[in-house]
């Protein structure tokens, strides 16, 4: 690993607006937080998609798209394995599949227990920490090398273009979330009748 | 389980985040991380990134139409979620997904008891079952490009090393490779080619059996 820190300036105490917005819209359909999360990510979800290509009436509708899909399939987020904006970019990153391609993308199975359990709220801000690590990582990039990163997820570079070695601390949240999917299937396997 | 220790690399793992993969190799990442926690938190790593990229990219003033539209279709009944992939037998949901409805892959008989199947062919890329007797040699074949094997059953032995269920080898153009089935139960694998995959001779190269040394 690099020696920079990756621990975010400020400490949260708790989970960002981002996700009590979505959780609100998860458990309870409350539309205000829809509506704060709309005003949050189409003007991003709009200027990722016209950087992607798109002109500025068609981003619009991939806008719609994703958010619709936000509020109709907001029972599968998960706070403990992902962040809201990397659940976004997830949803709008299969839009522009459905939207350009033939076929959809072959998603894993799901792990998803059924039951309604209440999120580990450590492991939610920890998780968070770790996302904030990556956004104030990316922030320092030099300008060349934050292009690349941006246009690999952007989807404008393929397999064989990706450097490898983004120089960006991905190791540190991919064992955060390696912690809760253990987590996770253990709780699977105890709810499993043996 | 046993260990998985082939995993999938990362600029494939964000290749397919972003969805740039052509569909039959992307079938094979999400195979593997349905079998593999290791790549699976990799991938949520690589979804957070993206969503990092999303928080940062510039911002585009969205109409009050957009906005209207938007919040007059959640009343909408949502159209039915497709079914989440499940696993049926040795084929994780992704492939299961492929087969039909009672999971029997249209085996097509490579001779020697060596089977094929294929589950998508043209376009961008093919992607295909393949059935190795214990102790035999794969096919011997040509490929460009990136090609992907999954072992779902059995394994295979090759200069990569060892390649058992869940284990993912990668091809390049350049690999020069002999897998051999290892003695036991027979090998199955799924492989995804970017060009459709040719044989070097409609008999492959699987007559001699495989002595262990």
């Amino acid at each position: 690993m690099k020696d920079d820190p990756d621990v975010p300036d400020e400490t949260t105490q708790t989970p960002s607006l981002e996700t009590e917005w979505m959780l609100a819209v998860r458990d309870q359909r409350d539309r205000a937080a829809f509506a704060r999360l709309f005003d949050h990510f189409a003007p991003r979800l709009k200027g990722f998609a016209m950087r992607a290509g798109a002109g500025a009436a068609e981003a619009e509708d991939i806008v719609q798209d994703v958010m619709i899909k936000v509020w109709q399939r907001a029972h599968q987020f998960d706070p403990e394995t992902a962040q809201v904006s990397g659940w976004i970019y997830r949803i709008a990153r299969n839009q522009q599949i459905d939207r350009y391609r033939k076929d959809k993308r072959p998603e894993p199975e799901a792990l998803m227990p059924e039951q309604d359990a209440v999120p580990d709220a450590g492991q939610v801000l920890a998780l968070e920490q770790e996302a904030a690590g990556l956004r104030e990582a990316l922030a320092r990039l030099k300008p060349a090398q934050r292009e690349m990163v941006e246009r690999a997820y952007l989807g404008e570079l393929s397999h064989t273009e990706i450097q490898a070695e983004t120089g960006l601390p991905l190791g540190t949240i991919k064992s955060r979330i390696r912690l809760a999917l253990d987590k996770l299937r253990h709780e699977l396997k105890d709810m499993r009748p043996s | 389980m046993t260990q998985i220790t082939h995993h999938i690399p990362d600029e494939i793992l964000l290749a397919y985040a972003a969805g740039t993969l052509p569909h039959s190799h992307a079938v094979v990442v999400a195979a593997h991380v349905s079998m593999c926690d290791t790549c699976r938190a990799a991938l949520s790593a690589h979804q957070a990134m993206g969503g990092a990229v999303l928080e940062e990219s510039a911002s585009e003033t969205v109409s009050d139409a957009l906005r209207a539209r938007v919040f007059d279709k959640l009343d909408d009944t949502p159209p039915p979620e497709p079914a989440a992939p499940r696993r049926a037998g040795i084929y994780p949901g992704p492939v299961a997904a492929l087969l039909g409805p009672d999971w029997q892959a249209p085996w097509k008989s490579l001779g020697f008891g060596v089977k094929q199947a294929i589950l998508s062919e043209g376009g961008e890329g093919s992607l295909r079952l393949l059935y190795i007797p214990g102790g035999r040699a794969m096919p011997e074949h040509g490929h460009h490009g990136l090609e992907m094997t999954l072992v779902l059953q059995g394994s295979f032995s090759d200069d990569e090393g060892r390649f058992g269920p869940g284990d993912v080898e990668i091809g390049h153009d350049a690999l020069e490779h002999m897998p051999v089935a290892d003695p036991g139960p027979d090998c199955i694998c799924l492989a995804a080619t970017d060009a459709p995959l040719r044989f070097k001779s409609f008999v492959p190269r699987l007559l001699q059996p495989f002595f262990r040394i």
